[in-house]
């Protein structure tokens, strides 16, 4: 997995590719909580376009982002679900607590 | 007891980055078994989640721990006929399950963690834990629902 930061504007963007699972997800998690937590962007989207794979830890991980961005009063956004993420989300009955958007542009919208 | 003619056996360690490894093999056995593509990923899943169970709770996070996989094409009884069927094995020896850790969670409460063995049960038509000589295992069976002979790579 590998993710790349972005900002346009306030919104800070996070490019994550490859596959979400008990290896990589850790990763995932520190990086969301450190930019809700500590520097306290007002939102933060997540592009999943390029994630082939997500697994129970990482659907943790995406739940630790939500809960810390309302704790802090930011949003937290996804956009770009292949089937095979959305499946998973699903499967999880989780994918309605998450604002989800088709495409970047919808994502960042004010 | 017939158990089937063996596919594939795997002996791995532990570690988290083999689950990519597991998952692209399995991948391509389902699919060449002619599981269609949903079940391809199902079977993936379970099989990605009850690995990452066995590292986590079994073994305690412990990287270098043995877990051996065994895949079987099996016929076995379901709906009153029997059916061909992807039937796999996941054994390690780590401690003890503890049947209140495998009942998984409440979906309606939102939290991270306690999905995995919910993705388990939803994904396989069939998932029976029990512990043997020190070790735990854990079957999986899968039915082959679709007709038609095996797709070839």
């Amino acid at each position: 997995m590998q993710i790349a930061a972005r900002h346009l504007e306030k919104i800070t963007i996070f490019d994550v590719s490859g596959d979400i699972d008990l290896a990589t997800s850790p990763e995932l998690r520190k990086a969301l909580l450190r930019e809700l937590r500590e520097a306290r962007a007002p939102r933060v989207v997540l592009n999943l376009k390029q994630v082939r794979y997500i697994d129970s830890s990482g659907v943790a991980s995406l739940v630790e982002g939500l809960k810390a961005s309302r704790d802090v009063g930011s949003r937290f956004v996804l956009f770009g679900l292949n089937k095979t993420i959305r499946e998973v989300l699903q499967l999880s009955k989780l994918l309605r607590i998450f604002e989800v958007y088709d495409d970047e542009e919808q994502a960042v919208a004010p | 007891m017939n158990r089937g003619s063996l596919l594939l056996r795997m002996e791995l360690r532990s570690n988290p980055e083999m689950l990519c490894v597991v998952r692209n093999a399995l991948g391509q056995l389902a699919q060449t078994l002619g599981f269609p593509e949903p079940e391809c990923r199902a079977v993936v899943l379970a099989v990605d989640e009850a690995l990452t169970n066995i590292i986590r709770h079994a073994y305690g996070g412990e990287a270098e721990r043995p877990i051996e996989a065994t895949f079987r094409h099996i016929r076995a009884p379901q709906d009153g006929e029997n059916r061909d069927a992807l039937e796999i094995v996941l054994e390690d020896r780590g401690v003890t399950v503890d049947p209140k850790r495998l009942c998984g969670r409440a979906l309606e409460d939102v939290r991270p963690g306690g999905l995995g063995l919910h993705f388990i049960r939803e994904s396989m038509d069939t998932v029976e834990f029990r512990r043997r000589i020190g070790r735990n295992q854990l079957r999986l069976v899968k039915f082959l629902h679709v007709t038609g002979p095996p797709r070839s790579s």
